[in-house]
């Protein structure tokens, strides 16, 4: 893959309340990059600075220390830019469904590129294109956000982010409280976006099996601190030291370390798909043999 | 941010101010405040000003919290001490600005005024500091039972009182959360002319609204489930009652009322 | 009439709707459904979002009444109003949101809320209340704010709540879709332990498959009605029905399944990974 970077994260540090007594670091030296269409996975424990971090990307936060540097340029360089950010990084906060208000889903959905000042037409034109991405009717569109299901108001709400066409999409554990289905729908809503738009998606998750089957590069945060930037392949190696984290690592993952203590020759698998195509091979290899 | 502001911040502790019946405590501050009022001179300000001091000493609340607290009152002490400089009549002229002059009576009501407010709200802190809201919600509820018999949802009151503490914090995180997630789709709630900004605020408040309802209503059902009946037949896990230390105070205060009273009767 | 004196819980042809509002149709949630739920048990009830797992639970303490059958708690008739207290007394409820359960800005005073209701005396209260507190291992907590707590912890509280009103049964509506792994973990261990060491009936509704593996008994809900009953291992092997539902298994008979849908036969009762990697290595050298 042709790597273009198109958010930079320098040195970071963020200090809460600064000069009380309840001051408290959220974030110390945290570099990486994010490449344009990578699907970026963050996992930690609550309290490590995840959602500090979310909303240093987007210009929400402004940093103690550091930079973040966006196509280029430094969010923070000047205030027209600072504002920039904000639709250049969509933001999806945890529970996004409360965040709605307007009468119509359409309404909710068009807030985004309105306050980015485009015209009637772009407007329309982005609000069908993002509700298409997440499997929004028509009749839906016309309808009041409050009266359709949980699930619905979340994929809305997302909608309503995506309108903005970010090329930077963030999104705070954008499953939590669903049913296998409803979490599924999200997750290929998301793909979808990534790969129509070549977009950037970053997703905050506690649900390992989650970030194993979408990410490509998943970034551990821990106290703090970035503790690992690797594919998920290589994280979950470490298996004893997420544990030690706070973290769980995927159950497939879990059954092949068993395998491996058993006094297998395998490799560390982290999705079913691979389990299955690896345990294959070994069972046929083994039939023909 | 939002989450900074402290509404009616509790230090917990454990001296004899902490310990003291709530009941005690809202009884006294209010003895404390009428006698401010009959206070006039020197002698009776001196002697308020032991006792507060004293109490403070006692309480062990940081002197510097009590300061910091006054901060957001500062404006309301200094159009007080304007207001009396300016509008007392008698005592020598100092300086005229037009048809304003500055007398020596002027100066000394606005000096007693502003030293009067500073004492008044010392000693409302100085409750509100010690007590915690639940303990002071528990003492109004109990110092007003008697007027259960005028019909008076004294209970209810009271409830709602303390689930509007309970709620506040929460309330207020949950704001926001709102205000940036919404923030991420451009709102802009810093800039534009007073009609803008309230404009602005129309994304934050409809969820806001919705989001408490539902809270509400939730809250509703829990209590329910949790046996909620109103306040017939509840009982109380922490009884109110009166100790060695609220006779004291009680014995003090009787001491301090009177010294005042006969400063005021000596019209000293 | 034997069988049934166990039963703590029994639904009976119950049958329920919500009205529609502005002259839409009714909405029907149930319109037959039988379970019953065993005294000490501890049973898990999945099902997707809007399958009616929720309005369930809300039968099992008086808050919903039936539109026809019947419910009865402890052998009490959920719709009889005079035995409205008897009923949520011996039946504690803990819901999604942490927050909105808590009534009190300190933890103490909120576990006491449930045996102040009920007149308890102070004394009595008291003891309770530390009790309850050292059940779910909050009791260095007492004083504190629970607004300044983790969702666990919170979570923890309402569980301690409900376990000072001394009730026979818990019904938890989804207690861990708001937390943290480690939230959930504490959560599940303490739930556990007041089933096993209390023998508190526990019925925990949840859309997440590992902890509905660790009851002892799955019941799966679909449109209102039972779809499957059983242990997990009889629940979760059913592999198929839980796709074409909208659930999954543990990914440890998901795994076992991809594999017999390639043409293998694995068994699908292997819910930890630990059985399941021993199962796939007695398959492989076999």
């Amino acid at each position: 893959m042709n790597l273009e970077p198109i958010l930079q994260v320098k040195d970071l540090n963020y200090i809460y309340s600064a000069g009380t007594p309840f001051e408290h670091k959220a974030l110390e030296n945290v570099s990486f990059t994010l490449n344009r269409g990578e699907f970026v996975g963050v996992i930690g424990h609550t309290g490590s600075g995840k959602s500090t971090l979310m909303q240093q990307l987007n210009g929400l936060l402004k940093p103690t220390s550091g930079q973040v540097i966006l196509d280029g340029v430094d969010i923070w360089s000047d205030k027209k830019i600072t504002r920039q950010a904000r639709f250049r990084v969509g933001l999806v906060f945890q529970y996004p469904e409360y965040q709605l208000f307007e009468e119509t889903v359409y309404k909710d959905i068009a807030f985004g590129p309105k306050n980015m000042g485009l015209s009637a037409e772009e407007i329309d034109r982005r609000v069908r294109e993002a509700a298409g991405f997440v499997g929004i009717t028509e009749r839906q569109l016309q309808a009041s956000p409050f009266d359709l299901s949980g699930g619905q108001k979340r994929r809305v709400a997302i909608a309503g982010v995506i309108a903005m066409e970010p090329e930077v999409l963030i999104l705070d554990e954008p499953t939590a409280g669903l049913d296998p289905i409803g979490r599924a729908e999200i997750l290929s809503n998301i793909e979808s976006y990534r790969k129509a738009k070549n977009a950037t998606i970053m997703m905050v998750s506690h649900s390992m099996e989650d970030v194993a089957r979408m990410t490509d590069r998943l970034l551990v945060l821990y106290g703090s601190h970035l503790a690992m930037d690797a594919p998920p392949a290589e994280v979950f190696t470490h298996a004893q030291e997420l544990v030690d984290m706070g973290l769980n690592i995927p159950q497939v993952t879990q059954i092949f370390l068993h395998l491996k203590q058993m006094g297998l020759d395998v490799d560390n698998v982290y999705t079913i798909e691979q389990a299955v195509s690896i345990l294959s091979r070994l069972k046929e290899g083994k039939v023909h043999a | 941010m939002l989450k900074d502001i402290t509404l009616g911040q509790f230090f917990p502790g454990k001296s004899p101010i902490h310990r003291m019946d709530p009941r005690t405590k809202l009884i006294l501050t209010v003895v404390y405040i009428v006698t401010l009022f009959l206070a006039t001179n020197w002698f009776s300000y001196g002697l308020m000003m032991a006792f507060l001091v004293l109490c403070i000493k006692i309480s062990t609340i940081p002197p510097k919290s009590i300061v910091r607290g006054m901060k957001p009152l500062v404006f309301i002490l200094v159009f007080t001490a304007i207001l009396n400089l300016f509008y007392s009549d008698g005592g020598v002229e100092l300086v005229r600005i037009g048809s304003l002059a500055i007398t020596t009576e002027g100066l000394k009501r606005a000096f007693f005024m502003i030293w009067r407010i500073l004492m008044l709200i010392s000693g409302t802190f100085l409750l509100t500091y010690t007590t915690s809201p639940i303990s002071l919600t528990d003492g109004l509820e109990s110092l007003m039972n008697p007027l259960k018999k005028l019909h008076v949802p004294v209970h209810e009151l009271a409830m709602m009182m303390s689930i509007a503490l309970r709620f506040i914090p929460t309330l207020i995180e949950e704001t926001d959360k709102i205000m940036n997630a919404q923030k991420a789709r451009g709102a802009d709630f810093e800039t534009g002319s007073i009609i803008d900004r309230a404009k602005a605020l129309v994304p934050v408040l409809v969820p806001l609204f919705i989001s408490a309802f539902r809270r509400a209503d939730e809250l509703a059902t829990a209590m329910e489930c949790r046996c909620y009946q109103g306040g017939e037949g509840r009982t109380k896990m922490k009884l109110l009652r009166f100790s060695r230390v609220d006779i004291r105070a009680f014995e003090v205060c009787t001491c301090l009322v009177a010294g005042v009273v006969t400063l005021a009767a000596f019209g000293l | 009439m034997e069988e049934n004196m166990k039963d703590i819980i029994s639904a009976q042809k119950l049958a329920f709707r919500y009205q529609g509002l502005d002259g839409a149709p009714d909405v029907v949630v149930f319109e037959n459904l039988n379970l019953s739920i065993k005294e000490g048990s501890f049973t898990a009830v999945l099902g997707t979002n809007g399958c009616g797992k929720s309005t369930l639970a809300k039968h099992f303490n008086s808050i919903l009444l039936p539109s026809g059958g019947k419910v009865y708690v402890c052998g009490l008739d959920t719709s009889d109003p005079d035995r409205l207290m008897a009923v949520r007394r011996n039946v504690g409820m803990v819901f999604q949101n942490p927050d909105n359960q808590i009534v009190a800005n300190v933890v103490e005073e909120d576990v006491a809320f449930g045996p102040e209701n009920l007149g308890v005396a102070s004394p009595e209260i008291r003891r309770r209340v530390d009790v309850a507190l050292k059940q779910v291992g909050m009791y260095e907590y007492r004083e504190h704010a629970p607004h300044l707590l983790s969702g666990g912890q919170k979570q923890r509280i309402a569980i301690a709540g409900v376990i000072a009103m001394e009730p026979r049964c818990i019904v938890l509506d989804e207690p861990t879709a708001m937390l943290d792994p480690q939230g959930r973990k504490d959560v599940m261990d303490t739930v556990k332990r007041l089933n096993q060491e209390k023998g508190i009936t526990v019925i925990l509704i949840t859309h997440h498959m590992d902890e509905a593996a660790q009851a002892d008994r799955v019941v799966v809900l679909n449109k209102g009605t039972v779809a499957a009953d059983g242990t997990p291992r009889e629940v979760f092997s059913q592999v198929k029905l839980l796709h074409q539902i909208g659930l999954a298994a543990p990914d440890s008979v998901e795994l076992c399944w991809e594999l017999n849908q390639q043409g293998f036969d694995l068994p699908l009762t292997m819910l930890n990974p630990k059985e399941c990697a021993q199962a796939l290595c007695d398959w492989l050298k076999a």
